[in-house]
Formats: C-alpha cells, structure tokens, sequence
C-alpha cells in the first residue's frame, strides 16, 4: 500500500489515510538520500558499438605482423591481404567469384526459406500436415545436409543445381524448426481471445498466427543466413569451377595465404552485413516486442 | 450462431437439443432488441451438464439473466464460475455437456488478463475483428470512454496493468454487447486501481445497458456492483440474491453489510470471531437475510472453515 502511496505528496491526503486504516509505514520510513539501483540489464547503446570487437581483431593481426610475430607463410599481414585484395579486384577475379558465390547463396536462401515456411504453416496450422510433415523433418534435421552430399552429387551432378540444392536443405530444415516450433507456441490464450471476439480464419492468420510466429521466423531466419554460408563454402571447395571457395582452394595449391584471406574475408563481410541485415528488419518487425537488449 | 460453433462432445440427442435452444436457429429471442418480447431473457441456462473427465462441473444448472441486468457470480474456487462462463460464451469447445443455452447475437467476453495482443497498437487491438466501415473511429471514441483517449498508437507493454484492463473494456464494448461477461477482470489489479474501475464498469455499464454477468470472488465488489447475486456451489446457484441498494453504494451502509455477511455465511466462510462477536451470538438464522431467496443448502449446515483473504477486513 505504501508503494502505490508513494507519489502521495498532499498532506491532508496522507493523513485521510492514516485516519482510514492506519499506515504507519508511510510516515515511519526515515528520509534517505535517493538510492539508484544497480542495473542488471546491459545498459545504453553506444553508436556502431558493434564494431568495436572486429576493429580490435584487426588492430591485434596487424601489430603482430608488423612486429614479426606471423611468419607470412603461416598468416600474410594485413597490408599484403589489402594489396592482392586491389590485385584480384583489377583483374575482376574478386568480383566473379564473389558474385557466383553470392548468386548460389541467395538462391539456396531463397528456396530454403520458402519450403521452409511453407511446411511449418502446414505442419502448424493443421493436424495431417503435422502427422505427415513433422516427422520426416524431425529425421532430417538429425542427419546434416552436408551428409548428403554423396547422394546429392549421385543424383544431381557437381553443377549449381546440386550446390543450390546443398544450402537450401540446410536452410530449409533451419526454417522450418524455428517457425513451427513458435507457431505451435502460440499462445492458447490468444487463440480464446480469438474465438471470443469471432475472429474468421483469414483474420486470425494475419493478426494472431503470423505476428506470433515472427519472432520463431527471425530465429530461424538468422540461422538459415549462417548455414547458407556454411553449405556455400563446403559446396564450393568440392567440384567447383568458380566461386570464392574455388579460388580459395586454388590458392591453396600455391601455398598463398594473402590470397586464402581475401576469401575469408569476403565470406566473413558476406555473413557479417547478411547478420546485420537480418538484424535490422527483425528489429524494425519486431518494434513490438519488450526485451532485455532493446 | 457464430459464438456457438463449437460443439459439444455430449450425446448427440442432448447436443442437437442445445443447439435447436439457441437463438441462431430460430432467429426470434434476440434478447433486448427482440420488439414485442420484453420479457424475452438475455440469456437462459436451462438444465445445463457440464463434465470434465467424468466430474460434474455444473449439474443442471438453471440460469436467466434479464435483458440488462447486472449479475454477479460468486462461489469458491472449483465452483464452476469459469466453467459457466465459458460455457455461456461459447468458448467450451470439447467439453462434454448437455442442456439448452440461449444468448443473444452479442455477447462480449473480458478476461482476468487484459489479453492484449502485444503486436497490435491499442487502437488495432480495440477493433480487432471488427468488419465496419466506421471502426477506428468507434474504437477512438471506445478508448475515450475508459479515459484512454489518444493512446492509440499505444504499444501494450506501455500501459499499466489498469490501462490495460481498461483498453480490454473498450474492446468488449466498442462491439456494443447486448451481453458482457466478465471473469474476474479486476483480479489482478490493485486495490486503488480495482476501486476505480468498479466505478468505470458501473458507469458505462449506466451507459451502455448490456446485460452482465461478472464472475468474481469478491464478496464487496458483488453487492457494490450488481443488482443480483448469485452463489454457484456444487455445480448449482444455491444462492440468488437481489441487492436492493441505491446505486452509489457504500460498503459503510448498514445493509451493505447484512448482504456481505448473508453471502460470506452462504459461501461457506464463517467470520472470525475477533470480527463483532455479539452480533453472531444468537442462532445464524436469526437475522433473515435481506430479501434473499436462498435456494439450495443451508449456509448454516456448511460449517466450512475457508481462509477470509478475500475478505477486506476494514
């Protein structure tokens, strides 16, 4: 009671209290200078923050070469890394390869979230599409998609359509757990509040299915984003004719690390922007939601 | 009848019976807009079953409420409050039952939680499900009436937990009810919040004129709220009480507190004794309990020693 009486400043008003029930909590309390409390949530964000632990990695890589520590045959410094980056750049050997690359990750992608979603709205929203789909995914999801890359290659060839095939499954599989695992979440609550307010089917889709199940899909999403990658790097390192993965295999026939990191590097620009990206539409969807990071 | 389209796992006899009871099926009993039919209920229970896994939650229960009445719903916990409204608001899916059940084409349902949806501006969740062409505006004014005015764009989580709970009045009834039922709504709130919004809900219930049926478990909001009370014990109303007090009701009215102490005794909770104990001095029937129709058991044979904690002790 003395909480909600805290704001209480008027006398009279206090006293009307006390005269009512009696609340000597209220006035015993000795007058203590204002206390802040300790904060257990991560604090203010700082502006690009984010990019303080990559532009220390660099910083440390960098010293340690130009103090001698990195033997060149082991690790190229960074300004070797930049100069064979200009190199490969002018002669355009960078860019198609980075382009093939980001050709068969977007489409395994694209492919992977859409049958992805598409069998957990069917496995989420009705009882045979869960006895039929859920199961076999279930089975899948034990077996990993770069296991099957024997059959694959059997069945489809070393062309794209085997290494777009390769990441789709593997994105697929990430899609459809998280979304049906927040589809079938949902809370039961609002599927009453649903019914009591007469909500038809399209409605309920649109206002309770598909908001509640968005936060399982970014999940899922920012997952599928990461093993698109993966897959990507394993696909182009076997059998590949193009690619960053190819030229990175290549290289390591020359033994040229310079060129071995440029590759690294691009994988990792590729995953980290597709992260932030990602990133970026779940928070401006997600604007609703109340959590300890925002 | 959309409200109804669950069905009833009973017998088909008894099901098709309480289905032929409901309004949809011959369109006339449309409670208070029904012309020419005054005296047709809101709503009439009649005999109604409901089990749960071979216990009798209600057992022929019979219930009518008038077209804008307000009724409160007592009773302990497993009485079978919440199975009664649910019933009545069709959202028992898969519960085997029996009886006839008629409630008109409107009915609104309130929640103990405000069930916001977290997604939806205040606004959006006010009209969700809405099809008019005039619902923003319906619902502006809907939020206007709880005192909530300008807060549409609202995110849930930005209200307080009496916001919230007034954002999901005017939900129920920017839909204009010709019956609201209420479970428990304000008992998660606050002592000062829950004091305002017994004044609210008194106030568009003024107002607006629904038919209520408010399932509480506590006693003072009942008789300050309703104009009947009902105790629901063992699957049956034991008690109906008409609570015949002028409306800006005060708990420190003498009869305030006669019908406070008739419905604690039907309910089983004997009163202390450190509680005024000359007045329980003579037999507990002395004092007739003001006019009351006390149907089923004796208050006076249940000697229950229930705790008083919903019970204000001032």
């Amino acid at each position: 009671m003395s909480g909600t009486l805290s704001d209480v400043r008027a006398p009279e008003t206090a006293a009307g209290a006390a005269g009512l029930r009696g609340t000597p909590s209220a006035a015993a309390s000795p007058p203590t200078a204002r206390r802040v409390r300790r904060r257990l949530g991560p604090g203010r964000r700082v502006p690009f923050g984010r990019l303080l632990g990559p532009v220390l990695l660099i910083a440390v890589w960098w010293a340690a070469s130009a103090l001698g520590v990195l033997d060149p045959r082991i690790l190229s410094g960074p300004g070797t890394v930049l100069s064979t980056a200009g190199d490969l750049v002018s002669d355009g050997r960078l860019q198609d390869s980075a382009l093939i690359s980001l050709q068969r990750a977007g489409l395994g992608l694209f492919f992977g979230v859409v049958t992805g979603v598409a069998l957990a709205v069917v496995a989420g929203l009705s009882r045979l599409g869960e006895y039929l789909v859920d199961g076999p995914l279930q089975i899948k999801r034990a077996i990993p998609s770069l296991a099957m890359l024997p059959l694959l290659i059997l069945w489809l060839g070393i062309g794209e359509q085997m290494k777009v095939t390769v990441i789709a499954l593997g994105v697929a599989v990430n899609m459809y757990i998280n979304t049906y695992a927040s589809l079938t979440g949902i809370d039961s609550r609002h599927v009453e509040l649903a019914e009591s307010l007469e909500l038809n089917r399209w409605q309920f889709l649109r206002k309770v299915v598909v908001p509640g199940s968005l936060p399982g899909f970014f999940v899922g999403l920012r997952l599928a984003v990461t093993s698109s990658w993966l897959g990507l790097i394993v696909v182009e390192q076997i059998n590949a004719t193009s690619g960053i993965g190819y030229m990175m295999f290549q290289a390591q026939q020359y033994a040229q690390t310079d060129v071995i990191v440029v590759g690294l590097v691009v994988y990792g620009v590729f995953g980290f922007l597709s992260d932030a990206l990602v990133r970026a539409v779940e928070g401006r969807v997600l604007a609703w939601r109340r959590t300890l990071a925002s | 009848m959309a409200s109804h389209t669950g069905e009833l796992t009973g017998s088909a006899a008894t099901a098709a019976a309480s289905r032929a009871g409901r309004p949809g099926a011959d369109g006339g009993s449309r409670g208070p807009v029904a012309g020419g039919r005054a005296a047709a209920p809101a709503v009439r229970a009649t005999r109604l079953v409901r089990r749960f896994g071979g216990r009798a939650v209600l057992k022929e229960l019979d219930l009518t409420l008038a077209p804008g009445e307000f009724i409160a719903l007592l009773g302990r916990s497993g009485s079978g409050k919440s199975t009664l409204l649910r019933a009545v608001a069709g959202l028992d899916h898969r519960v085997a039952g029996s009886g006839e059940l008629v409630v008109p084409e409107r009915v609104s349902l309130s929640f103990q939680d405000s069930r916001l949806l977290p997604w939806l501006r205040l606004l959006d969740n006010v009209i969700l499900g809405m099809r008019d062409r005039q619902a923003r505006q319906r619902g502006s004014a809907a939020l206007a009436e709880v005192g909530l005015e300008g807060r549409e764009k609202a995110w849930p989580h930005e209200l307080s937990g009496g916001e919230q709970q007034r954002a999901a009045l005017a939900r129920a009834l920017v839909r204009d009810p010709e019956l609201l039922l209420a479970d428990e709504p304000f008992g998660a709130l606050d002592a000062l919040t829950r004091i305002r919004m017994h004044g609210l809900l008194r106030e568009l219930y003024e107002r607006h004129r629904p038919a209520v049926l408010l399932v509480t478990h506590d006693v003072d909001e009942a008789v300050e709220l309703a104009d009947r009370v009902l105790v629901l014990e063992d699957g049956r109303i034991s008690v109906d009480l008409a609570v015949d007090l002028p409306t800006p009701r005060t708990r420190r009215d003498p009869r305030f507190e006669e019908y406070r102490e008739t419905l604690l005794k039907a309910l089983g909770v004997t009163a202390e004794p450190a509680q005024a104990p000359s007045a329980r001095t003579g037999p507990p029937q002395a004092a007739a309990p003001p006019a009351a129709a006390v149907l089923g058991v004796s208050p006076a044979s249940r000697p229950h020693k229930e705790k008083t904690r919903h019970v204000p002790q001032d």
